[in-house]
């Protein structure tokens, strides 16, 4: 399919015929089993006559397009990463146009039409997505209503829309007619009325999702799905494990002798960048395999088991983040002060499909299909790789599996266009469970040291917590290897890079607070570090909250009861109440048993990332003898302001409540001093299905809050319940994550 | 060589020893049975080998022989032809039941799953809880979806047990 010509989507043309109310294009489930209706992020209907000329935000068109059959195409700009995002923006875009959600859908994420609105990240599609494209559909309403009006002479008030057909007078026209094969022609203005709550259809009600279907009846497509004509397969070769970041494994030798058997199979090698190329995807598997390199990458890792402690004795670039009042002096003042020191490991995103991204090439114009949060900081990326402008570069996106951050998509799509380049045809490169989970780029590790007192009335007085950690890397590998690119470091970036008010103690209220931020240098040793889920959150937590246990306990205050003293505002002691209700949390009035050969324990926690507030209960159980540490039920209340769409923001917690318990219970990057070790499941352990505990998600209702975030607050809050709830089951507190049989026995010996 | 996928005979020109993955997704242009990790133990390559779960990613062409290999698009035909009750969909019911309980998120690990489920519930139309978490443990899902699968496969036993709906 050439870049610029897009299928209608379902394969019908449906011709309006004026005045009579038009079967809707695009069904709302994919059961029919057409593969191109099917998916969420149709191409885009109407054929091209909808297509915004250029992505200019300022035109209406540039943020949808109403179709002659009665249907609408928005250009959203951020992607389905199977968070919702394809069936909650249409809610908002259908409930202002008056169209039903089967009249919607969405165009494929692509920067050849798409809107800049920056990477999917930070939970942050519905908070900043929302509002601009409501706006656009509310000022496409009116548009048409002052068509209608015009073509019916009747005056706008006097109408009525639903599923986009206009009625007035006994009369009716829809916004097929009143469009045409015109487009709107307007700029986009703020001065446009937006329905109140009342009058609400689709925003905050519980609509399936629309990729669903597909994706259990087999027709989605994802990116390992993509095909295209001529193609060869790739897989990158790589030592087995990435070194210290910023040292760039050098190939000293390359023995092809065993490719000769392979039909098709050939080696290809820009610098240090080492790609096998075959017409059959096995061949391609073997050619891997098969292929003799001798690598030189120096033993540089500080390596897992002096990890923490590197990280503390680190020369560091400290910086304040937080000074009010004077935390020093109130911590050398109190009675009651709790201190301690909290390590988190490295944590990879561990994607369940290894990235994949298909790269070709016509007439100097390259396309590439893949799976980045980012189409358009990508397309720079490969640009400035192929040395080619940034118009030459189209880059699609074609959803892989969960990513959780930054994880290898990128990385895989500038590999994939290297090797196109490389083999002179279009490339379909798949990254091995290995290159995935051991180039991956993880979730930092982290050593917080931290103190905390409070008043006999049970207030807290102060807070200091200082934190090492290093940055996110900024080159990714492919490109490294293949132009020796020098590493870099974002040691200044994003909030939730360093030390932070959100996690670390923005839920209370603190007269003197303390917050500092010891940077460590990532190129000193350190893995390729970036963005993982509740970035940097789970880290602070798992300090911040368990020491907020331990102060209580000291005080003989109950944990709850000890958080609805110090919460900062009514909405965070809203979010504590709907978990404590649901949970039938009750003060404990005498101390816990902790006798026998398995130990039961409740604990409780708050977490954020930007601005959405959750509080989690977990309930856990730990046997003695085996150190195995079993999560039975978490209870999640979030309040994320106006819920879109509460099931779907259910189902989010859902996952983060099962990802939090993995990352709690199971998972860290080992590393030798070499290279990383984690390569697969057994060497990287999640959570799995036996152990799952029940969950019960509870979305706190704010039908007249804007909408926050959704995807990331609990993982903080129920990784640090689990925590706790274990030092209640134990009476032990845990210094250092995941709680593996392996540490919990030590812990209890 | 011959195989037979979803009631139907292909002819496959490969490599004995090719795992029978890349048949399916390369040869035969499926979706649903997909690469995962490659060893066998993540799931999401699963197809049913004469009603048997296997890990399509591991097992070479050679190992198939004639037998019945059905993936994610056979379930459909394959509880059409078990005489239980048709579903409303016209899908198997444990896919019917995923989409009930909007249990995915990516979907990347829903193939094998709903392979694992059926086979399950082929075996036994009303399994106990735990014997479903104890038949899904060889399934990795990365999202965290295990509760509304959980849900979704005690939902399709109840349809599948229950008879006509």
């Amino acid at each position: 399919m050439s870049r610029r010509h897009f299928l209608k989507a379902g394969g019908a043309l449906l011709v309006a015929i004026p005045l009579v109310p038009l079967v809707p294009l695009i069904p709302l489930t994919g059961a029919a089993g057409a593969a191109g209706a099917a998916g969420a992020e149709t191409p885009a209907a109407g054929a091209g006559a909808g297509l915004p000329k250029r992505a200019d935000p300022k035109s209406l068109d540039a943020w949808l397009a109403i179709h002659e059959d009665n249907t609408a195409t928005v250009f959203i700009g951020k992607v389905e990463l199977g968070q919702g995002n394809s069936t909650t923006l249409l809610q908002i875009a259908a409930d202002e146009l008056d169209l039903d959600l089967a009249q919607m859908s969405a165009a494929r994420i692509d920067t050849a039409h798409s809107q800049n609105q920056g990477a999917t990240v930070s939970s942050s599609s519905i908070q900043t997505a929302g509002p601009p494209l409501r706006a656009a559909a509310a000022q496409a309403r009116e548009a048409l209503l002052q068509r209608a009006s015009v073509q019916l002479g009747l005056p706008v008030a006097s109408l009525t829309v639903e599923g986009g057909i206009v009625r007035g007078g006994g009369r009716q026209v829809s916004y097929g007619q009143l469009i045409g094969k015109g487009r709107f022609e307007l700029a986009v203005t703020d001065k446009v009325s937006l329905k109140p709550a009342s009058a609400r259809r689709l925003v905050g009600q519980r609509v399936a999702r629309r990729d669903i279907p597909a994706k259990v009846n087999g027709t989605y497509e994802f990116v390992q799905h993509v095909r295209v004509p001529g193609m060869l397969h790739a897989r990158v070769v790589r030592p087995r494990g990435q070194g210290a970041y910023g040292t760039i494994p050098r190939v000293v030798s390359v023995d092809a002798t065993a490719l000769a058997a392979i039909p098709g199979a050939r080696v290809l090698r820009q610098r240090d960048f080492l790609v096998v190329v075959a017409p059959r995807q096995w061949d391609a598997v073997r050619a891997a395999d098969a292929l003799k390199v001798q690598w030189d990458m120096p033993a540089r890792l500080v390596g897992d088991g002096q990890l923490h402690q590197r990280l503390r004795s680190a020369p560091t670039t400290d910086r304040v983040m937080v000074n009010e009042g004077d935390a020093v002096a109130a911590l050398a003042a109190a009675e009651t002060v709790v201190a301690g020191r909290f390590d988190g490991p490295y944590q990879a995103h561990g994607s369940f499909a290894p990235s994949c991204a298909v790269a070709q090439v016509d007439d100097g114009q390259w396309l590439v299909h893949c799976s980045t949060q980012d189409v358009f900081a990508l397309r720079e990326r490969i640009a400035s790789v192929l040395e080619v402008d940034t118009a030459r570069v189209q880059v699609r996106y074609v959803e892989g599996s969960g990513c959780f951050g930054h994880n290898g998509a990128d990385d895989a799509a500038i590999a994939a266009a290297l090797a196109s380049r490389l083999a002179g045809a279009p490339v379909r490169l798949q990254f091995t469970r290995a290159d995935e989970l051991g180039w991956d780029n993880m979730g930092p590790a982290h050593v917080g040291e931290m103190r905390l007192c409070a008043g006999r009335d049970g207030r807290i007085a102060g807070y200091e917590y200082h934190g090492w950690h290093h940055g996110w890397m900024i080159e990714e590998t492919a490109e490294q290897m293949a132009l020796g690119r020098e590493a870099r470091e974002l040691a200044v970036g994003p909030g939730s890079l360093y030390v932070n008010r959100f996690d670390a103690g923005g839920m209370y209220r603190i007269p003197n607070w303390r917050l500092v931020n010891h940077a460590v240098s990532g190129l000193s040793g350190y893995l390729k570090g970036a963005n993982l889920r509740a970035p940097m959150d789970l880290q602070y937590s798992f300090a911040s909250e368990q020491l907020v246990d331990e102060l209580a306990l000291k005080l003989d205050i109950d944990p709850v009861e000890f958080r609805r003293r110090n919460v900062v505002n009514a909405r965070w002691g809203g979010t504590l109440e709907a978990v404590a209700r649901s949970s039938g949390w009750q003060p404990r009035t005498a101390a816990p048993v902790r006798t026998g050969p398995r130990l039961a324990g409740r604990g409780v926690a708050l977490g954020t990332h930007r601005a959405s507030m959750a509080a989690a209960v977990a309930e856990v159980a730990v046997d003695r003898a085996s150190g195995e540490v079993r999560v039975l039920h978490v209870h999640v209340a979030m309040d994320c302001g106006l819920a879109i769409n509460p099931a779907v923001v259910e189902s989010q917690i859902s996952g983060m409540a099962i990802q939090a318990t993995s990352r709690m219970l199971c998972e860290e990057v080992r590393f030798d001093e070499r290279q990383v070790t984690s390569l697969d499941w057994v060497s990287y352990p999640v959570l799995r299905f036996a152990a799952h505990p029940k969950v019960t998600a509870i979305v706190v209702p704010q039908p007249d809050e804007p909408s926050l975030g959704a995807g990331e607050e609990a993982i903080p809050a129920v990784g640090a319940a689990i925590a706790n709830a274990f030092f209640d089951a134990t009476g032990v507190r845990m210094h250092v994550y995941p709680l593996t049989p392996e540490r919990v026995r030590r812990a209890l010996a | 060589m011959k195989l037979n996928v979803n009631g139907r005979a292909h002819d496959v020109d490969a490599d004995p020893a090719m795992p029978l993955l890349y048949a399916l997704a390369d040869d035969l242009g499926l979706r649903g049975p997909r690469l995962g990790c490659g060893l066998a133990q993540c799931g999401s390559c699963s197809v049913l080998v004469d009603g048997r779960e296997m890990r399509a990613c591991v097992t070479p062409l050679s190992a198939i022989g004639h037998r019945e290999v059905t993936t994610l698009e056979g379930l459909p035909g394959l509880h059409a032809r078990s005489g239980r009750a048709p579903t409303v969909s016209g899908l198997h019911p444990v896919q019917e039941a995923f989409i009930a309980e909007q249990a995915p998120q990516c979907g990347y690990c829903f193939n094998g799953i709903a392979i694992k489920a059926a086979e399950l519930l082929a075996a036994d139309p009303s399994p106990t809880e735990a014997r479903v978490r104890a038949a899904l443990d060889g399934h990795l899902c990365r999202c965290g979806t295990y509760p509304r699968i959980l849900a979704a496969v005690m939902r399709a036993s109840t349809a599948m047990a229950g008879g006509a709906r």
